[in-house]
């Protein structure tokens, strides 16, 4: 099976709840296991979150989101256009933060990385950043 | 998510339901951290077993309590559940703060 899909929404942190249910519509019809499923909506709430918090520091810009289903494998891309990553190799040890005092705890992209298969992070500072998830989903159940 | 904050004897239970994130978890924090101030306890249970979506905002949330807590000498135990178990697992929780599988085993063990 193959699809695809792309929906843009300003970064007000209500809508991680919503770009969550929109990824979980999206990979239904792929029937993966409830784990799976899990999985992905964690990714996705991740990557939005920082989004919002890193990416536009809670000022409101638009994050645009875009998944694609080839056959089993689903890639999802969340991008900002807000300030960017300056050490993206820093920024993706665990327990990492750039805000210590949000009460964060550094794991959003140790839990991307091992909630789906391959995880890759583009930033350039003053232009944004885009993450790209890729993830199989099992065939045999 | 709704959650429920209630003294019970020299413990608090904080009841969490639905779905934890960065947007809901910021008012669970504010209101935790107020009932601590008025309470005067130093014992915080956080019941996670009615949550079936948890990402790291909920670890944040756990760990920022714990060192509140730590920092006047109590304890935090976490009742966990199988929706939130690798979150947990991954962030080491479980390596630093006590869990329990049912709010009741928390509560007799927190009350001993």
């Amino acid at each position: 099976m193959n699809n695809r899909m792309h929906l843009e929404f300003p970064s007000y942190s209500q809508n991680e709840s919503f770009a969550r249910m929109v990824i979980s519509a999206f990979v239904t019809p792929m029937d993966p296991t409830l784990e799976e499923l899990s999985d992905i909506k964690t990714a996705v709430s991740e990557a939005v979150t920082n989004a919002i918090i890193h990416g536009y520091e809670n000022e409101i810009g638009i994050i645009y989101m875009d998944a694609e289903i080839n056959d089993n494998k689903l890639t999802v891309v969340i991008k900002d256009k807000g300030k960017g990553i300056e050490d993206v190799k820093m920024a993706r040890q665990p327990l990492y933060t750039s805000r210590p005092d949000l009460d964060r705890s550094g794991m959003g992209f140790t839990i991307m990385e091992s909630f789906m298969d391959n995880l890759d992070v583009i930033s350039k500072i003053g232009e944004g950043t885009t993450v790209i998830m890729t993830k199989l989903i099992s065939t045999k159940k | 998510m709704d959650f429920k904050i209630e003294k019970e004897k020299n413990f608090l239970i904080v009841s969490l339901n639905g779905e934890i994130d960065h947007h809901n978890s910021e008012i669970i924090k504010e209101r935790i951290d107020e009932a601590i101030i008025k309470q005067h306890t130093k014992n915080l249970i956080l019941d996670f077993k009615n949550v079936d979506f948890m990402d790291s905002s909920g670890i944040g949330l756990i760990l920022g309590r714990y060192k509140k807590i730590k920092a006047i000498d109590g304890h935090v135990y976490v009742v966990d559940n199988s929706h939130i178990k690798r979150v947990l697992e991954m962030s080491g929780i479980y390596k630093i703060i006590r869990t329990f599988d049912s709010l009741k085993k928390a509560k007799e063990y927190a009350g001993r």
